[in-house]
């Protein structure tokens, strides 16, 4: 169990600087993000796009963004529970009781959610009995490529990841590979590499060729792929695999007794408190009248936020209103010397 | 202003005027019309506002940019009429565009 002042659900552009606010004001906070990695969109959808609208920089990219941000909380040792997703938030005394999807609790006053949109996911097939199938044979990451060995591999998708493992497996099992156009987004060398396989009858590749159905009981025994055109193959396939990139979906956040609008929270522009105390939402998850998606109100959002979260973490004290530029206190938690 | 019509998957018709300008996705949005998610807000960053354009329409409309297809990839049941409803520019041209919306956007 880990007891902390606050616990910050999303590690994008607004769930960080909320650490940084919450540091500045002496507060200890954990973040959990589903991503690999801190950055959230920024570094998930865009990190090579440009973004013009951040106050005081004129131009920079969602990766720029972050790794600015990430180097801006350094002084506070943030602690990060990177793939995981909070999955249940329980009401305990006066308190918040969270779970991950690793099994990890925490117990802490405050809740702060930049979500974002939802956590990212992967995309999944949508055939018929796909879910009942979910690991033991079809994957959508690969955690022990052992398992493939001699066996039959679909693979679909036109990234790097189905490109790469299709290269990959291709050394010990039988891999085809599906996609549902003739063109690849991935890497070149990876595309040149899939073709000569295929040429050389190491890789079968069927391109404008979508998943139709799934035959099998208890594990998949084979698949059938439907072409544009209407004609159906089937193949022997033993594991399947499907790399679509990433979606974000809200998850189990609407389980936990918010004022959901749409997919929106609720919440009062003093605080950015929720219908439940000591939860606040912050950035594109949360609405008010006027609310703009833009990562500047996420900042605006977070640093009030973080001022709600001082009185449940701190209830004794009084909340002390500083700058950074004049103040030894705050000069201190940032690790400035005078 | 171009009249834009909208048919969900279960063959409901929602028809609006749209103005120039503006894209498909955001008629959409604006107008309410379930099934077009648009999550990343038109940046043709998440492919969840896929849209399939009626077949007498697709090759009326502009043509698709670098990465436009490379979103679709990850979409939900492209076909060769699928396009991001970000992307398509409403202009005097399009008055009567018809497209699809998908049973779900993932």
């Amino acid at each position: 169990m880990i007891n902390t002042d606050v616990l910050v659900i999303g590690a994008g552009p607004t769930g960080l600087f909320c650490a940084h606010q919450l540091g500045l004001i002496g507060l200890k906070c954990e973040v959990v993000d589903n991503l690999d990695k801190l950055g959230g969109q920024c570094i998930e959808l865009y990190p090579d796009k440009p973004i013009y609208d951040i106050p005081g920089i004129p131009e920079c990219t969602g990766e720029e963004l972050t790794n600015q941000l990430i180097k801006q909380i350094k002084p506070f040792k943030t602690n990060f529970h990177l793939n995981e997703r909070v999955e249940e938030v329980t009401k305990k005394d006066d308190k918040w009781l969270i779970i991950t999807s690793k099994k990890k609790q925490f117990l802490t006053p405050n809740i702060v959610i930049a979500g974002g949109v939802g956590s990212f996911e992967p995309r999944k097939f949508s055939v018929k009995d796909s879910e009942i199938y979910e690991d033991k044979s079809i994957f959508y990451s690969i955690k022990d490529k052992s398992i493939f060995q001699g066996k039959d591999i679909s693979i679909f998708g036109g990234g790097d990841s189905a490109l790469d493992w299709a290269i990959e497996l291709s050394k010990s099992s039988n891999v085809k590979l599906i996609h549902r156009r003739d063109e690849f987004r991935g890497a070149e060398a990876s595309v040149k590499k899939v073709k000569e396989l295929a040429k050389n009858g190491i890789i079968e590749l069927h391109t404008q060729y979508q998943l139709d159905s799934v035959e099998g009981n208890g594990s998949i025994n084979s698949i059938n792929i439907k072409h544009e055109e209407g004609n159906i193959k089937t193949l022997k396939t033993n594991f399947l695999l499907g790399f679509f990139g990433l979606i974000m979906k809200l998850g189990p956040i609407t389980n936990w007794g918010l004022n959901f609008d749409k997919k929106t929270i609720k919440v009062n522009t003093e605080n950015f408190e929720t219908n439940q105390k000591g939860i606040f939402a912050i950035g594109d998850i949360c609405t008010y009248p006027g609310k703009l998606k833009l990562i500047l109100s996420g900042f605006h959002e977070g640093a009030l936020a973080a001022r709600g979260c001082f009185k449940y973490a701190r209830p004794d004290e009084k909340y002390r209103f500083e700058f950074t530029t004049t103040s030894k206190s705050l000069k201190n938690r940032l690790g400035v010397k005078e | 202003m171009s009249k834009i019509t909208y048919i969900e998957s279960s063959g409901k018709s929602h028809t609006v005027d749209v103005k120039n300008g503006l894209t498909v996705m955001e008629g959409a949005i604006q107008n309410d019309i379930p099934g077009i998610d648009a999550d990343c807000g038109g940046g043709m960053s998440c492919a969840t506002c896929h849209v399939y354009v009626k077949e007498n329409w697709f090759d009326k409309l502009p043509k698709k940019e670098d990465g436009e297809d490379d979103m679709l990839d990850m979409a939900f049941e492209p076909n060769k009429f699928s396009r991001l409803s970000c992307q398509i520019i409403i202009s005097d041209e399009l008055e009567g565009l018809v497209v699809n919306v998908p049973a779900k956007q993932s």
